[in-house]
């Protein structure tokens, strides 16, 4: 849980940017946080948000590396240039979006990247919110090895056939008989991207394929009600939501 | 993307942004997450020229109502423009 070490505990973790070798072979940028601990450490590969790889992405890969974790955020933008977050952001956004498969390539090369460390425990998990939502749930039903997966307000998980793309040919619920990792859902009742009514369908197609799932929904929250640094943080829904996420990778990656 | 509502179309003509005026030739206009605004979602017009730099980029996030009352005085403009016969 959140604000719970000892305080004669020595924690200590490192953090910055490096490269690896991603989906393609190609070497991409990546914010790597970690304890300083020789392990056996559970790993977390961190999918970022439709606002790019930037400052509060850094700051969550931090936080989960103080609880343990060996944290991989690659810089899913990384091919198309660099420049302020919200400025490769809007190329990319002018560019259709970075394609799926795109996207699962450089989960999965984080996932593998993350077993060869030499603190590594063998259990990897993987989440992230809005758009990294959602492609953190689709890179766990398209690639074998993650134990826990976590959707943090994933929209686009549910799509009619309009809102497919190029950079989007399949809707994740498409895969669900595929999943095999358990699921933590959080979501703002709030929301409209995801919607109650998506969220649902998402829930009722888990159901159905008898996967293993929690979904949270927060009253009097909206979309990225994590998120502190704009109009949308609900600190109560958002520190309780954190302690879902501690717990649900505690449980997965830990145990 | 969230929403996945993006146009774009190619443009001719000059912006002004941190690198001072330059050429832009690409128009985008999504209604998604903003980067500054005060609400979840607004219209993010950007006219750039990625050929430049990620930073060759004029950006703006409007609220839906200004997006209306901006297509309405361009349109108004624009018409006004071309009757008076002058190139442009």
């Amino acid at each position: 849980m959140w604000n719970s070490f000892n305080t004669d505990a020595k924690l200590s973790i490192t953090a910055g940017i490096t490269t690896y070798a991603a989906g393609g072979g190609d070497e991409i940028h990546a914010y790597v946080a970690r304890p300083q601990a020789d392990g056996p450490l559970p790993g977390i590969v961190l999918v970022h948000h439709l606002p790019g790889w930037d400052e509060f992405y850094q700051e969550f890969a931090e936080r989960l590396a103080r609880h343990g974790y060996t944290v991989i955020c690659p810089d899913l933008y990384c091919r198309f240039g660099h420049g302020t977050p919200d400025d490769v952001a809007a190329k990319v956004r002018a560019q259709g979006g970075v394609h799926d498969d795109s996207v699962v390539a450089d989960c999965e090369a984080a996932l593998r990247w993350l077993q060869a460390q030499p603190s590594a425990s063998g259990k990897v998990g993987i989440i992230g919110s809005c758009s990294g939502g959602r492609h953190a749930l689709l890179a766990a039903s398209r690639i074998r090895g993650f134990s826990a997966v976590v959707d943090l307000w994933g929209g686009g998980v549910v799509m009619s056939p309009d809102q497919l793309t190029p950079a989007r040919p399949v809707a994740p619920i498409d895969y669900t008989k595929d999943l095999e990792a358990p699921l933590l859902g959080l979501f703002g009742n709030d929301d409209q991207a995801p919607s109650p009514d998506q969220v649902d369908r998402h829930e009722a197609e888990l159901k159905k394929h008898g996967k293993s799932y929690e979904f949270h929904r927060y009253d009097g929250a909206g979309h990225g009600f994590f998120y502190y640094h704009t109009p949308m943080y609900r600190p109560q829904q958002a520190m309780d939501g954190w302690g879902k996420v501690f717990g649900f990778f505690e449980k997965h990656l830990q145990g | 993307m969230c929403t996945a509502i993006c146009e774009t179309t190619a443009i001719r003509g000059f912006g002004r942004g941190q690198r001072g005026w330059f050429p832009v030739t690409q128009a985008t206009v999504a209604f998604d997450h903003t980067s500054h605004g005060e609400a979840e979602h607004a219209l993010l017009l950007d006219f750039a020229n990625y050929d430049l730099g990620t930073d060759a980029r004029v950006a703006l996030e409007l609220d839906l109502a200004s997006g209306r009352a901006l297509l309405e005085r361009l349109r108004a403009a624009l018409e006004a423009a071309e009757a008076t016969g002058l190139p442009g």
